[in-house]
């Protein structure tokens, strides 16, 4: 292989990796919104890209039987997220949160990531189920034009997100109710409502996720929210949990690791270590992480009061 | 004059640019029984947190008995002799006021794993030793009647002086008590102050005080030191101290 | 003495209550109700009883939430698995000597618990600078990096060790039907735990979960504690993995042992109550037994349990059982005596 191939290999993987990582960064954001408004892992968060996947399923051939553009069917998933988001909080989280522990929130969590896996069994079956195609794109310098396309829908949701938490008043009571729950209800911000809209935003954000996903794999299953979910959630973890911009670059350095690993991990060691290990080396870099720097690359430091 | 039992040259910590105790000297006698105060935030249960290992310190050191104790973790400190209450009282709540002061004995129960999976006659011999141990220790604060109460369940006062139980039960040689009249009604602080007296008396124990309470620390300190912007301003008598322009000025405000 | 006269009667009713319940296993299996089915079954409720137990020790009375159990479970069950495949091999080989299938079982159980144990230590390590979610998180990883490292052993897939193919089930393992052993094997393992939780150590666990601070100035060696419960309670998921692995079925599948295997350990405790191995053993049996019982129910367990889960911790966040023990002989002395006297509960409680 000469240099040049190579060198073309290497930008194609890390241009798949940025694709793949634009996703985990948009789910990212959703755990690490949550964790910090509420501190709490939403475990459930993973199943609510199986949701909005769902919801495309059933919704792009309605689009295009009644001539609409398919892509407009993001729009009812995004919607279908959101009050998914929503009611999982006001029906589970909330009551738990009154008077539960911090453990017991966790298990409420975990209860709810079950229970939207096994209702979308009961419902669709375990079968995976294809979606049509939402666009094609024509090859763009030598790239596919939809992985482009995934990215710069990544991008710019990512600096409409920004904007809106740095710039907007609902996103300032947003980072004020994040740092200080209490402060901020006595400066008349209505806590409640902040975290339902945080809910709400975070859903949405995976409802594209869920887009963006379907547009290379075209595939759903009530499974399918799992392993994503978790390595997002690495990605928050990596960033920095509770720190926004923190979750995007998360999210793109364990898409780029992810691919090239995949690529590159069982040459470089000589086949000792296939590639099938890739899985591994992103909790492995989760747990290093953790226990080098538990805040994350941006996280900042909070220590416990004696 | 009697031997140096806790003795701090230049300690100090900084959290990040933040220098919350500097160049803090000190040295205790056995026997005594010294009064820390200061305004708020002033960094006094912060020389409780370096002296116990909770912090480390990022200058200086400290000793107890000349021995080195700066560095080493909070476990191995309550081992060669220093025990702690907290400001805001953390006993464990769930637990019996029996068990509260066992965990306290622990490090000194030799039984190990096998012991305690196969009950050994050593295994037993040991538990309703130290159970005997706990009783009495908690007879000396009159809460022998309440040894099967959960330890949350006690009332305030109580639970102080459960504390202090606590960390008599660690065999220590010095006591450090934060605030413990802190919330107390003048009943309840009276009671503190006797049982204070008996546990010098019946321990031969020293004891480093964090105290608000002005009358209750110039009534029973032998000697104060008092600190503001985590650094020392002024050490004494208590007729020195109050007398001090600077105690007064650091207190009222200039 | 009367504190002693009490710790030996209650020992001797615990022993009566196992032996009552050995002859009802007797029984039934004397009278042909043992098929093949209701022995797995049985298999089944044993080495949930000990996961479910084990992870007690760590979510219940350490106070952490462990999402890795299946990991430490695999572990013992390949081990064990790979380790009496090679007693089997050198028997027929003539390299070692014939020993009979009982004696190699153990030799297998005691290799793979005390693999996964070596791994609890590991995990228990981390644990040590986190608490709450991120432990939970990490724990969560590992158990994964074991299922992925399992996948891609030559030796631990297809017909095994010299002879094996990574990413395959591994078939052939030896079958242990013995049902009085593996009863025998989960009774023990259970009055290990309860010994180990009735002791300083237990006193010291609940103590850290309560305020690690405080215990720390109390002069507890939090490090210490934290790690030997994670090496403590991965040592009897081991010991549950090795009976998986030989419950009859002769395969072992890494896919066996997902995130989703562990929760429904963690599903147990919870609802069992963290803190009461009595919780813990029951709804590991009820919960193995239920869904075999009632087959149409089976397709909806998870979507049910998942409710239960979280009605229970909107209001009863302490589980079915919450810290309540069981005690025959408590319960005997209350029968027959209308009223326990109060050493001799306090006895009770501290014994059996």
């Amino acid at each position: 292989m000469s240099v040049v191939d190579g060198l073309t290999l290497f930008i194609q993987q890390v241009i798949n990796g940025l694709r793949v990582g634009s996703v985990y960064a948009l789910i990212a954001l959703g755990y690490t919104m949550v964790y910090g408004i509420i501190r709490l892992i939403n475990f459930a968060h993973g199943d609510f890209i199986m949701v909005g996947a769902y919801s495309l399923f059933f919704t792009v051939p309605l689009m295009i039987s009644a001539g609409m553009p398919a892509w407009l069917s993001v729009i009812i998933a995004v919607a279908v997220c959101a009050t998914t988001g929503v009611l999982v909080e006001k029906l589970a989280y909330k009551p738990v949160r009154a008077k539960g522990t911090k453990m017991s929130a966790l298990i409420t969590a975990i209860a709810m990531s079950l229970f939207l896996e096994n209702l979308a069994q009961t419902l669709f079956g375990a079968n995976p189920k294809q979606v049509g195609t939402i666009f094609s794109l024509p090859m763009l310098l030598g790239f596919s034009g939809n992985t482009l396309l995934t990215i710069l829908i990544g991008v710019v949701v990512m600096v409409g997100l920004s904007l809106y938490v740095k710039y907007t008043k609902g996103g300032q009571a947003m980072r004020a109710v994040s740092e200080d729950k209490n402060a901020s209800m006595l400066m008349g911000i209505n806590v409640n409502r902040i975290i339902t809209r945080t809910f709400a935003i975070g859903s949405g954000l995976a409802a594209i996720a869920s887009l963006m996903y379907i547009v290379q794999y075209n595939q759903v299953t009530n499974m399918m929210g799992t392993m994503l979910g978790l390595k997002a959630f690495v990605a928050a973890v990596l960033g920095g949990i509770g720190n926004i911009p923190g979750a995007m670059v998360g999210g793109l350095v364990i898409g780029i690791v992810e691919s090239l690993s995949k690529a590159y991990i069982s040459p470089l060691t000589g086949g000792i270590i296939t590639s099938a290990f890739s899985d591994a080396i992103l909790f492995g870099i989760l747990i290093i992480v953790l226990l080098v720097k538990p805040t994350g690359i941006m996280g900042e430091k909070t220590g416990e009061k004696v | 004059m009697a031997e140096s039992i806790l003795r701090a040259s230049n300690l100090g910590i900084s959290f990040g640019g933040l220098r919350a105790l500097h160049a803090f000297n000190i040295d205790i006698r056995e026997g005594e029984l010294v009064g820390l105060i200061g305004p708020n935030g002033a960094g006094k249960t912060t020389v409780f947190n370096l002296f116990t290992g909770v912090y480390k310190s990022t200058e200086g050191a400290f000793y107890l008995h000349d021995k080195l104790m700066s560095g080493k973790k909070t476990h191995e400190i309550v081992a060669a002799g220093i025990a702690r209450t907290f400001q805001n009282i953390r006993l464990f709540k769930k637990m019996t006021v029996m068990e509260n002061v066992l965990i306290a004995f622990t490090k000194d129960i030799r039984y190990g794993l096998p012991g305690s999976l196969l009950r050994t006659a050593g295994f037993w011999r040991e538990e309703t030793a130290i159970r005997e141990k706990a009783m009495d220790l908690l007879s000396v604060f009159n809460l022998q009647d309440k040894a099967g109460w959960g330890a949350g369940n006690l009332p305030y006062g109580q639970q102080r002086k459960l504390e202090i139980a606590r960390a008599l039960a660690t065999n220590a040689k010095m006591l450090l008590l934060d605030e413990p009249a802190a919330g107390m009604n003048p009943t309840e602080t009276a009671e503190l102050l006797a049982c204070i007296n008996t546990i010098r008396r019946k321990f031969n124990i020293t004891i480093l005080l964090i105290e608000h309470d002005m009358s209750l620390v110039m009534n029973i300190c032998e000697r104060i030191v008092v600190i503001d912007y985590g650094e020392i301003i002024a050490q004494g008598l208590p007729e020195e101290i109050s007398h001090d322009p600077k105690v007064i000025a650091a207190y009222l405000g200039e | 003495m009367n504190d002693k006269k009490n710790r030996t009667r209650s020992l001797l009713v615990s022993l009566l209550g196992v032996c009552v319940l050995g002859v009802v296993l007797l029984l039934v299996d004397s009278f042909g109700g043992m098929d093949s089915y209701i022995r797995g079954i049985f298999m089944q409720c044993c080495f949930a009883v000990i996961m479910a137990t084990s992870l007690n020790l760590v979510m219940g009375y350490l106070g952490q939430i462990a999402l890795g159990h299946a990991g430490f479970m695999a572990v013992g069950a390949y081990t064990s698995a790979l380790v009496t495949k090679a007693i089997g091999l050198g028997i027929k080989a003539g390299t070692i000597a014939p020993i009979s299938n009982v004696s190699q079982f153990f030799i297998g159980m005691l290799c793979g618990a005390l693999v996964a144990a070596l791994f609890g230590l590991l995990v228990g390590i981390p644990a040590l600078r986190l608490r709450g979610d991120y432990l939970a998180i990490i724990t969560l990883g590992f158990g994964e990096i074991i299922r992925v490292v399992i996948q891609n052993l030559p030796f631990a897939g297809g017909k095994g060790l010299a002879n094996g193919q990574a990413g395959q089930a591994l078939i052939g393992i030896m079958k242990m039907n013995n049902i009085y052993i593996i009863f025998a094997v989960t009774v023990v393992s259970v009055a290990i735990m309860l010994a180990f939780v009735r002791s300083k150590f237990g006193r010291a666990i609940i103590a850290i979960r309560e305020d690690d601070i405080a215990a720390s100035s109390a002069g507890l060696n939090v490090t210490y504690y934290k790690v030997l419960t994670f090496t403590v309670s991965a040592f009897f998921a081991g010991i549950a993995g090795a009976i998986y692995a030989h419950r009859g079925l002769g395969t072992l599948q890494y896919s066996d042992f997902t995130f989703l295997k562990s929760t429904d350990y963690v599903i147990m405790v919870v609802l069992g109550g963290m803190g009461s191995m009595t919780g813990s053993v029951i709804t590991a049996v009820l919960l193995s037994v239920l869904p075999e019982m009632l087959r149409a129910f089976a397709q909806y367990r998870m979507l049910l349990y998942s409710v239960i889960l979280v009605i229970m911790m909107i209001f009863r966040p302490i589980g079915l059982f919450g810290n309540y023990e069981f005690s025959l002989y408590h319960l005997l002395l209350k029968w027959f005596r209308k009223k326990p006297i109060e050493a001799e509960q306090s006895a009770a409680k501290g014994g059996a």
